[in-house]
């Protein structure tokens, strides 16, 4: 039998195919068991970790059920954790592990404006995707990087509105954190004030290890303002409420804050202490819903205790599932994939209905303004449905320019 | 008048802060030579003892002195097992007692998970003209005072403080005299722990007890104890009393991050200007 070189050419390759077909049937039927890899970045120790002890346990449930629920894909999930300890040089050496060596589909986590910036450059680089599961100031225009936290356009601006102008409390004192979050987030509300007719009287940062704050309660005091406005962050922070309570008095002046209560902090102080301060949020546990109550009997259910889960806790719920609805969508959990499917992507969760908007990555959630009460939790005022992070749509359009990475600022 | 009374409640309580957290330094770092780096973890603890004992039931005042006399048996344990092998071994005192506060922080945040704890003390407020200050400050201002001075006096008329500053200055001799130096090295070893208990105790219903809780102090109490120079009470209380001045003006004035970067500025020029620290010329005295 002689081959001309087509014939040749021919035989070979279906021989090659046919030699080679068990081995890619055994290949195809271990991807189809191979796990799914999840990383979860965040502060387990250190004095950020108010904010992450709970979301740690709202990601492993909501990886632990979607397993038990047969898995993504027919593929079960499997979840790496890394602590970072409250230092933002973990979270780059981390997410580079876990996107370079663990391979990693997502990794939700960071829980800092700052560990979320030293995170983003690791994520592109490597083609990843990043779930920021957070409150933050806003603006971060990234199709690798997806926020299903509040920003300023949906916390802070119904809770400024509430304050300022239902409230009369025009004149306001505002003690923010010393970085990119306290420093954006207070530009904001300087911004949110000044438009709802208030006055902004002076903006004081502090360091996050600052823990005696008694030379701006004796300023605060001597400016005599309507409202104090907290954007304090971290465990050494707490002490704020503790000495303001024992000076001035939440009774004679009132105390707003975008960032009490998602580190719990109402639990580490005492009802008085608590009691009165008035907050924006998209979940607290006493939310008058039969959802919130059924994630909250769930979640204690899970973490085998009753504490408070609060907003962070139920955040990493809401990322793990938002996460898993855009992977079944996409058919595929591979990251360009899943971010080509993130649009409209929508979830029931705890708070409400969350959606991705596809042109900023931002997610639109219910928003509440509640008070803190003497029972070591919160009731709810007044509550705005499915608010959209409009600050972020005004200046961000991934669909027209994906390749867009910048985080914009408000300018004042 | 009002800015005045706002100068001398910032002052005094930055003062109480500075001379708490310092004193017990003073006597180990400053007495003993001892270079204690988990001085801020003995703050920790007592901060924590402080937390227990107020959930047993305790009143916040005798859980102070609870946690005073938990933190200063701690220190005689930590004197007896690490610390007697050491002395006059610098080097090796700072790396044994850097390890012993990596693992007092390691072990609190084992045994109570790394979220903080508090009590409350809830004083109520007293009123200067216009301005409010929380009563409680008052208690911390008058605690380390006391504490100052109760310090000074054990040292300087009690038979026990002489031989312990003759121990100090001559252990040999001291114990050619017949002086158990051994036994006198761990109570003021003791003592000293006991100090930073307290400190951490009085602390806790500000500031809130917390594994990381020592790392903020420890750098200002070396930095403070230093710069007193080798009388170590006299020169820890100046050196708070410099200290505690800038830090309650600028701080009202500015910010507290400009007061803490003055502070550290003022450190630098009166450790260039008296490099033996501020007591350095003195030849006498405690």
């Amino acid at each position: 039998m002689r081959f001309n070189r087509r014939q040749l050419f021919r035989t070979a390759t279906g021989a090659l195919a046919y030699a080679s077909s068990a081995g890619l049937l055994k290949t195809a039927r271990l991807r189809a068991e191979e796990p799914i890899r999840v990383g979860n970045i965040l502060d387990k120790t250190g004095g950020l970790n108010i904010y992450s002890l709970k979301q740690i346990q709202g990601v492993a449930m909501a990886v632990d059920e979607i397993n038990a629920a047969g898995g993504l894909l027919g593929r079960p999930l499997e979840l790496h954790f890394y602590d970072s300890q409250s230092d933002n040089q973990f979270n780059s050496q981390y997410a580079t592990q876990a996107l370079a060596q663990d391979q990693v589909k997502v990794i939700h986590g960071g829980i800092t404006s700052s560990s979320r910036e030293v995170m983003r450059p690791v994520v592109r680089k490597f083609g990843g995707l990043l779930f920021y599961n957070s409150l933050y100031e806003g603006g971060v225009c990234d199709r690798r990087h997806v926020s299903t936290g509040m920003v300023p356009a949906q916390q802070l601006e119904p809770l400024v509105d509430y304050v300022v102008k239902e409230q009369g409390k025009k004149k306001g004192y505002i003690l923010a954190a010393d970085y990119n979050y306290g420093q954006i987030t207070s530009k904001w509300m300087q911004k949110m004030i000044r438009e709802a007719g208030g006055e902004d009287m002076a903006v004081e940062f502090f360091a996050l290890d600052v823990n005696n704050f008694a030379p701006v309660i004796a300023k605060i005091q001597a400016a005599k303002p309507d409202v104090v406005w907290s954007v304090l962050v971290g465990g050494a922070h707490i002490a704020f409420y503790r000495q303001f309570e024992a000076t001035i008095g939440k009774k004679n002046m009132m105390l707003a804050s975008t960032t009490y209560g998602v580190g719990r902090e109402q639990t580490e102080l005492s009802a008085q202490e608590g009691d009165g301060i008035i907050i924006g949020t998209s979940f607290v546990d006493s939310l008058p819903t039969a959802e919130a109550k059924a994630f909250v009997d769930k979640f204690h259910k899970y973490a085998g205790n009753d504490e408070y889960v609060g907003e962070y806790g139920e955040y990493g719920y809401r990322g793990v599932s938002l996460w898993a609805e855009a992977v079944k969508k996409a058919k595929s959990a591979e990251p360009d994939d899943v971010i080509a499917a993130l649009d409209g992507v929508s979830v029931n969760g705890g708070g409400g209905k969350y959606t991705i908007d596809g042109k900023t990555n931002h997610t639109t959630m219910d928003i509440h303004i509640v008070k803190g009460n003497a029972t070591q939790t919160f009731d709810v005022i007044k509550s705005f449905p499915q608010r959209p992070p409009k600050d972020t749509q005004l200046v961000c359009d991934l669909v027209k320019n994906p390749d867009d990475t910048t985080q914009y600022e408000p300018k004042i | 008048m009002q800015l005045l009374a706002n100068y001398l409640y910032l002052i005094g309580y930055s003062f109480a802060i500075f001379v708490l957290i310092s004193l017990g330094l003073a006597v180990i770092f400053g007495m003993m030579r001892v270079i204690n780096l988990a001085q801020g973890e003995f703050i920790m603890l007592g901060a924590y003892v402080c937390v227990e004992a107020t959930k047993a039931g305790l009143s916040l005042w005798l859980a102070i002195i609870a946690a005073g006399l938990a933190v200063g048996a701690f220190g005689i344990v930590v004197e007896r097992l690490i610390i007697r092998f050491l002395y006059g071994r610098i080097l090796d005192t700072l790396l044994a007692t850097w390890g012993l506060s990596l693992f007092l922080v390691g072990g609190v945040t084992i045994a109570y998970g790394p979220q903080s704890e508090s009590v409350g003390a809830t004083l109520g407020n007293f009123q200067i003209g216009d301005i409010s200050y929380s009563r409680y400050s008052l208690v911390v201002i008058i605690v380390a005072v006391l504490l100052l001075v109760g310090t000074y006096a054990l040292w300087r008329f009690t038979r026990f403080g002489l031989i312990v500053r003759g121990t100090m200055q001559n252990a040999a001799m001291a114990n050619a005299m017949g002086i158990n130096t051994g036994l006198v090295y761990m109570l003021t070893f003791g003592f000293g722990s006991a100090l930073a208990g307290l400190a951490g105790a009085v602390l806790v219903p500000i500031v809130g007890a917390s594994p990381q809780l020592g790392l903020s102090y420890i750098a200002k109490a070396f930095i403070t104890v230093i710069a007193g120079g080798p009388l170590p009470l006299l020169g820890t209380s100046a050196a708070s009393a410099v200290f505690s001045t800038i830090d309650g003006i600028i701080s009202y004035h500015s910010s507290t991050v400009v007061s803490e970067i003055a502070v550290l500025l003022i450190a630098i020029v009166l450790l260039r200007l008296l490099p033996l620290g501020i007591t350095g010329r003195l030849r006498r005295g405690l």
